[in-house]
């Protein structure tokens, strides 16, 4: 296992360090438009000035993006700094490594530091395969210049200003930034754990005591947690409660792959059903739950999305649905009573 | 604290009850919006509370503290509320060396650790002053959570044996209260959590018990309330009484009406 800290400023050409998710308006709602941030209300101006954090509306809780529009809605904005975000990995893990590279490469867009641990993957090797910018052409070249030239027009300046203390060395001003932590596959056998083995497991309580321990530092920092569990796995179904109640955010993915959902017309248009599991109440009596559970995903070339399962209106003959694809058999002759003639294929025919 | 609530308890701050044992319990759903309500409950009615929050950071439960009417930093500073923030501890007992036992102990033990040094910081907190000051109502410990203790490498057995001494100390020997919060875990089967539940449910006189709704989620109907006093120490096998609501939580309060008689639906 290994861990790889790293601090990546938002220049472009870095090969491999490429950079963050999708938008409406194309470009990722978090990131700064500019040298001066400001903040959505003069109160939070200093807040506010933390890159790649906003201050909820609900309740001026600081919040950074998740990388994924789709899923910041569903929490309430956004991930709420200092608290922890609890992925339920899906069963053959190949989107949940998705949404943790999004949260990474979110960070990398929005100048923020960036602890990556994992036991599976070199930590290294994660952070060159993080997804591309989604951008418009038009603002492309915008967020290009920005992007590379973000540091240096501060910097000329700086050096007209005090000509004569160019020959000193600079010192960099310690701002404040948000560390993005991010722990892959925790509780797999590859961490040396056997939750995922046997169910009369010896490990749960280092779990449970890491994840407390580690919100408390998330607590006390300004810093924001992804883990990635594989919950199919653990057969004891006590330590995913426990780990549960642990954690802030819970979201659980389960995707189509293997089930008989996968082939079912019904469900061709998503990959998977998102299920958000747990949503914390900060600061408040109750949480921002969504009003829709019924929420399906679909990764699409350039954009994961996630929607309101649509299931589509069922015109088979029969009452149950059972999702059969040979609707199309001739109806019968229903009697010289209904009048209309009964052939054809089409199974709206009466 | 919610008026209404206070309305189906049949209490107020002036005539809150002592020596009682208040066990809140919530399965599906999320109970604590009962632990703000008994933590304004027992500031406003000038009790000394001792706060053991192991869940969330003191700035949560001001924040809230602040919608329902109390000031938890004014409380701190006059010596009202002793405030231990679990979170906050922990990552203090693990990485910076303590010279004296730290209540939150037992996290740097390898083994099952006992909570003793975690009963000698609440009776400590909790001890009537010698001196003159103001002369608070009656000491209250206020628990949020009891379940977490188990994650954190505690046993029922010695999770059950701490309350006992709180009782014998704060509730009988100091005359106060005390209010627990316990998951009931369901079917998630947690063994260990059904032990500490069952023993503690045994020894409550007053058991809140906050459900989701059997049929899942809804807007205007975020769960169900389950109030049952009891009577553990009498032998008389007199019913105990109960009564179930319905609740919605808002922004500030909470709205409890009967079963079926949501305002949104009428």
């Amino acid at each position: 296992m290994a861990a790889a800290a790293t601090s990546c400023g938002p220049r472009a050409g870095a090969p491999g360090c490429v950079v963050a998710a999708a938008g409406k308006d194309s470009v990722t709602s978090f990131q700064r438009r500019g040298p001066r941030a400001s903040g959505p209300d003069g109160g939070c101006r200093r807040l506010a000035s933390i890159a790649g954090t906003r201050p909820s509306v609900r309740n001026g809780q600081l919040l950074v993006s998740t990388g994924l529009p789709a899923l910041d809605q569903l929490l309430g904005g956004g991930l709420a700094v200092g608290t922890l975000l609890l992925i339920e990995e899906d069963k053959y893990n190949i989107y949940s490594p998705l949404l943790f590279k999004y949260f990474l490469a979110e960070g990398i867009i929005n100048g923020h530091t960036l602890l990556v641990a994992s036991a599976k993957e070199d930590p290294a090797e994660i952070l060159q395969e993080l997804p591309a910018p989604l951008l418009n052409d038009n603002c492309k070249k915008e967020v290009d210049e920005d992007v590379c030239s973000h540091k240096t027009p501060e910097s000329n300046i700086k050096m007209k200003i005090a000509w004569r203390y160019q020959l000193l060395p600079k010192m960099e001003k310690k701002e404040k930034n948000v560390l993005r932590i991010g722990i892959q596959n925790l509780g797999s056998p590859l961490w040396g754990d056997d939750i995922c083995c046997t169910e009369n497991c010896n490990n749960s309580q280092s779990l449970t005591k890491f994840l407390y321990v580690l919100r408390g530092l998330l607590r006390t920092s300004l810093s924001a947690c992804i883990i990635t569990v594989p919950t199919h796995l653990i057969q004891n179904k006590a330590v995913i409660a426990r780990v549960t109640n642990l954690s802030d955010t819970v979201v659980g993915l389960e995707s189509f792959i293997g089930s008989e959902r996968e082939t079912n017309p019904l469900y061709q248009e998503y990959h998977g059903l998102i299920h958000v599991r747990q949503i914390p109440r900060l600061n408040n009596l109750i949480g921002d739950v969504s009003d829709v559970k019924d929420l399906a995903f679909k990764l699409r070339r350039k954009l994961f999305t996630i929607e309101r399962l649509h299931l589509p209106p069922d015109l088979s003959d029969t009452v149950s649905r059972s999702g059969k694809q040979d609707l199309a058999e001739p109806t019968k002759l229903l009697g010289p009573g209904c009048g209309v003639t009964a052939g054809g294929k089409k199974h709206l025919d009466f | 604290m919610f008026p209404e609530l206070n309305h189906l308890l049949n209490t107020t701050p002036d005539r809150a009850e002592q020596g009682k044992l208040t066990l809140l319990c919530d399965a599906k759903t999320d109970g604590s919006f009962l632990v703000h309500h008994f933590l304004s409950f027992y500031l406003k009615a000038n009790c000394k509370v001792c706060f053991v929050a192991l869940i969330q950071s003191f700035s949560h439960y001001n924040i809230v503290g602040q919608k329902l009417g109390v000031s938890l930093t004014t409380a701190r500073e006059r010596g009202q509320l002793v405030f231990l923030e679990g979170l906050k501890s922990s990552v203090d007992v693990f990485f910076r060396s303590q010279e004296e036992p730290h209540p939150l102990q037992f996290l740097r033990e390898a083994n099952t650790g006992n909570l003793q040094p975690l009963f000698e910081f609440v009776r400590e907190a909790l001890k009537p002053g010698d001196n003159a000051e103001a002369a608070w109502r009656c000491p209250v410990l206020l628990v949020d959570d009891l379940s977490v203790l188990l994650s954190l490498g505690v046993g029922a057995v010695a999770v059950l044996d701490f309350i006992h001494y709180c009782r014998a100390t704060v509730c009988c020997e100091l005359k106060g209260n005390i209010v627990t919060l316990v998951h009931d875990s369901g079917d998630a089967e947690d063994e260990e959590n059904d032990v500490l539940l069952n023993g503690l449910s045994h020894q409550s006189h007053l058991i809140l018990r906050a459900e989701g709704l059997a049929t899942g989620f809804c807007r205007d109907v975020h769960g169900q309330l389950r109030i049952l006093w009891r009577r553990p120490s009498q032998l008389t096998a007199q019913r105990d009484r109960s009564l179930t609501y319905q609740y919605k939580i808002q922004d500030k309060s909470v709205s409890f009406f009967a079963k079926g008689m949501s305002p949104a639906v009428l």
